[in-house]
């Protein structure tokens, strides 16, 4: 039997040679499938890989793809830290883009400064009340919060999709179901570099994005509240044992990832659409539990994970738009790139071994 | 009386050397050795066993007494060496087989599902199928045979541990086995209930069965078999006929220098009372749980009160009561430690006051194995103002507390600061109860402080409660080890189906009165259950 050993010290030249060998394996696994499937090898992959990082601009567009990404990956990762298994972030998003949506829409003529700030609590409170139902559910009825929060995702769907087709409708959008547009002062501006003008659409919530994660990163390493999370994932009863409360550090993840959810839902409508409709997100929320994952559960290198996603998602929209690959195609090439990231993943923690003594199914 | 005894010795001697001349081997094991990657638990083991005899496999924690059997029963192969039954050479690929050719095992831990009814049990163990009305009438017989008194239609729920003891046997003889392994039989029962049991071995092997029984307890060996073979890190160290030497002899034998001694422990010369608990009650929370009732128990500075029973008569439930993580005022009447009302406070603010704990269960409960043991430390520092500012942890005070920790008890580890889980069971324990005594407690609660623990470190980490009583800490430990208890202890009391009984000055007691005790003869219980 194969089996994998976790090596008790994992060298420095694993940790850099392995993820380039998966990059190498995945591009050789690319240009076989394309060839095979009649497209230009050498072209796909140079829109995969090397298209959205050829211009400045094209580097600043994935900073904001990958904006929401951050935020929401590094809340799951104290979840999945803490063993609990939140993977309705895609809802809280949108219970938080609704919170912020309802004051903006509220206020329409506003010259208020502190409108922004305000969007952004509320669009935490929202998402965080949003999180806190599976939470309270989980702690008082041990309901499971991987269905609670899937099903609340379609419920917070369906009621944004409700407001803006409802009562939220703006009078002047001609029937589409969209809201008015926010007052200036509820949009997220771009970044001005002094001498070199915006660059693209960078805007400000990409740093506070960064800053989030480097923040969690700091409380999950350095804190008393991080040891907390890791313990309770690791064993609740030490945590009793610990004079811990387990409830309450409970109930403060879901009201933090949530709350960051939600947060990234006011982001994405403030800084790129200005206006609720149907669809805010693409599917950020579950995207992000990749993200977490890849990050292998770091807060801080959820920076780079969410930013690896992001060069995907752009680059296979770039190959789809000129090479007309079609979208199938360049999920499968995602998957493989996820794979081989995995598996070196894997490789680099465990080592394979491989038992002769077929005896070692014992019946103790 | 004494002349006796001796005589009757003399009596056995000569029955033995009887038995040892006409009696053919069962089975021998020549140069038997297992090895785990560069870790030998058992090191060229040469042993034998005749028909009828029981032989006592004698040894300490981690000598590699259940190493060796798992291989007799098949659970494990030998790395080197050979086995013989019946002076032929075999090699035992598995349990079934081993049952096969006659071989039956006894586990530690019972393998009885509590839900069904004894004769069903005993059903599922078959390889081939009895209907029932004819297995029950083998049951009877075979149970009225070697006076074991167990009705085949009770659910095994119902059964106290020593008659789940008696089903487990019972299922092995119902197989006719030649060699009955019985490993650590009697360290879940009272010794009246190891007496009992003893009467059934020794029918058995009047009927020509050998039994292989393996224990610690020197006394009980000595009392049982006809030779032990002694074990010592992997390694035989002699075997010997039980009744020509003395249990000092066995002890050093097995241990392998004079067994040092623990401490001597002062006189406690205090009135006061630190802790004081009365009127405890603990709902059952779950069908296995043991409720808790009228519990009263009071421990003076200095003091030593060490609370004996078997497994699952509540000590679980009264360690959380102690620690906090499970607390009521509404079933509680008082919990008061040094004159505050504590019903309410969660470990954490009983920490506050100065009171540290340390239960059963290493893994995952007092410390955690894939944390580090810089984190481990945190468990229960880190509300000290010098290991925590503002939320943050100090690494470096943090890491030489840990430092202070490892060099103070002498944990072995093998580089500084790894994982708690690469650390050996009895290194773990020693830096967990260090954990707690470097934080100079005022009151200790301590479940099984030296649980699967190698003898140094027994003796060590008894050694550091002692020294922790003679400054004047009060100490409670809830302990299954008697001899543990009869150590350390000023004052005994015994938990029996979650009733604690009083306390009693250990000069008043010896093993036979506790173990009166740990059958519920102090317990109102007793006389209902019986």
């Amino acid at each position: 039997m194969f089996y994998l050993v976790p090596r008790n010290e994992i060298p420095l030249s694993f940790r850099i040679t392995i993820p380039i060998i998966s990059v190498v394996l995945t591009i050789i696994c690319g240009f076989f499938i394309f060839s095979v499937l009649g497209y230009e090898p050498d072209k796909a992959l140079y829109h995969f890989f090397i298209s959205p990082l050829s211009r400045v601009d094209k580097i600043a567009d994935l900073f904001v793809k990958a904006c929401p990404l951050m935020i929401i990956g590094t809340g799951l990762v104290l979840c999945f830290r803490a063993n609990i298994w939140n993977i309705g972030a895609e809802g809280q998003l949108i219970m938080g883009a609704i919170f912020a949506g309802a004051l903006a829409l509220y206020f329409p003529n506003t010259q208020s400064i502190w409108l922004l700030p305000f969007m952004a609590i509320l669009a935490f409170l929202g998402g965080a009340f949003w999180a806190l139902i599976p939470a309270l559910l989980k702690i008082k009825l041990r309901t499971n919060e991987i269905l609670v929060t899937l099903m609340l995702t379609y419920v917070a769907s369906l009621f944004l999709d409700w407001l803006v087709r409802g009562p939220w409708r703006s009078p002047t959008s001609f029937g589409f179901p969209l809201t008015a547009y926010y007052p200036d002062v509820g949009l997220i501006s771009k970044i001005y570099f002094p001498g070199i003008g915006y660059i693209s659409q960078l805007h400000w919530g990409v740093i506070m994005a960064i800053l989030i994660c480097l923040f969690c990163w700091f409380t999950m390493e350095k804190t008393i509240f991080g040891f907390q999370f890791k313990l309770i994932g690791d064993s609740p009863k030490a945590l009793r044992f610990s004079g811990f409360n387990e409830s309450n550090t409970t109930l403060s993840i879901f009201i933090i990832s949530g709350g960051l959810a939600g947060l990234a839902g006011m982001i994405e409508v403030s800084a790129n659409i200005g206006q609720l409709q149907p669809n805010i997100s693409f599917g950020y929320g579950f995207t992000a539990i990749i993200v977490a994952f890849l990050a292998r559960l770091n807060p801080a290198a959820v920076i780079i994970s969410a930013l690896l996603i992001a060069l995907i998602e752009v680059g296979g929209d770039s190959a789809q738009i000129a090479l007309a690959i079609p979208k199938v195609v360049t999920g499968v090439f995602k998957g493989i790139l996820l794979f081989f990231l995995l598996a070196g993943e894997t490789l680099t923690k465990y080592e394979i071994k491989y038992n002769f003594n077929l005896q070692s199914k014992t019946n103790d | 009386m004494n002349e006796n005894k001796v005589s009757s010795n003399r009596n056995n001697q000569i029955k033995i050397k009887v038995c040892m001349i006409k009696k053919p081997l069962l089975l021998e094991s020549r140069n038997i050795t297992k090895s785990f990657g560069s870790f030998i638990a058992n090191d060229q083991i040469n042993f034998d066993i005749f028909e009828g005899e029981i032989h006592g496999l004698l040894g300490e924690n981690g000598a590699g007494k259940s190493t060796f059997v798992k291989m007799v029963y098949g659970l494990l192969e030998p790395s080197e060496g050979a086995f013989f039954w019946n002076s032929k050479k075999i090699s035992i690929k598995g349990p079934q087989e081993a049952r096969n050719i006659g071989i039956g095992m006894v586990f530690q831990h019972f393998t009885l599902f509590p839900t069904l009814t004894v004769i069903e049990n005993i059903q599922l163990a078959l390889s081939e199928k009895i209907s029932s009305p004819e297995l029950r009438e083998t049951i009877i017989k075979k149970s009225a045979e070697f006076g074991i008194t167990v009705d085949p239609d009770i659910y095994v729920r119902d059964l106290s541990v020593g008659e789940q003891q008696r089903v487990e046997v019972l299922r092995c003889l119902l197989q006719n086995p030649k060699l009955l392994i019985m490993d650590e039989p009697t360290s879940v029962l009272t010794p009246q209930e190891s007496e009992q049991l003893f009467r059934v071995l020794k029918k058995l092997s009047k009927t020509g069965c050998s039994i292989l029984f393996i224990s610690h307890k020197l006394r009980e060996v000595k009392e049982l078999t006809q030779r032990a073979t002694i074990l010592r890190r992997g390694c035989v160290i002699d075997t010997v006929a039980s009744s020509e030497v003395s249990t000092e002899q066995l002890a050093k034998m097995m241990v392998g220098s004079d067994p040092q001694n623990v401490k001597p422990k002062s006189v406690v010369n205090s009135d006061d009372y630190l802790v004081r608990i009365s009127g405890l009650n603990r709902p059952a929370d779950n069908p296995f749980a043991a409720p808790l009732e009228d519990i009263s128990l009071s421990v003076k500075a200095g003091q030593i009160i060490g609370v004996a029973g078997i497994a699952g008569n509540g000590q679980s439930e009264l360690m959380e009561a102690l620690t906090g993580e499970w607390r009521s005022t509404a079933t509680v009447d008082v919990f008061n430690a040094f004159g505050t009302d504590i019903r309410n406070y969660s470990a954490h603010e009983r920490r506050q006051l100065g009171i540290g704990f340390l239960p059963e269960e290493r893994h995952g409960h007092s410390a955690v194995t894939n944390m580090k043991l810089t984190e481990n430390t945190l468990l229960t520092h880190h509300n000290n103002p010098v290991i925590q500012k503002f939320a943050i942890v100090q690494n470096e005070t943090l890491e030489n507390l840990t430092d202070e920790i490892v060099h103070n008890f002498d944990v072995r580890t093998p580089f500084q600061n790894p994982l708690a889980s690469s650390l050996s069971g009895g290194n773990l324990q020693k830096f967990v109860v260090g954990r707690e005594i470097i934080k100079k407690p005022r009151v200790f609660f301590v479940a099984q402080p030296t649980w699967g623990v190698d003898i140094g470190a027994t003796k060590f980490i008894r050694n550091a409660l002692i020294d922790l009583a003679n400054n004047g800490c009060g100490i409670i430990v809830i302990s299954q080890d008697l001899e543990e208890l009869f150590e350390l202890s000023d004052e005994i009391c015994v938990l029996f189906r979650g009733k604690l009984s009083e306390s009693m000055p250990l000069k008043e007691l010896d093993s036979e009165k506790i173990g009166m005790l740990m059958g519920g003869e102090f317990s109102p219980h007793f006389q209902r259950g019986q």
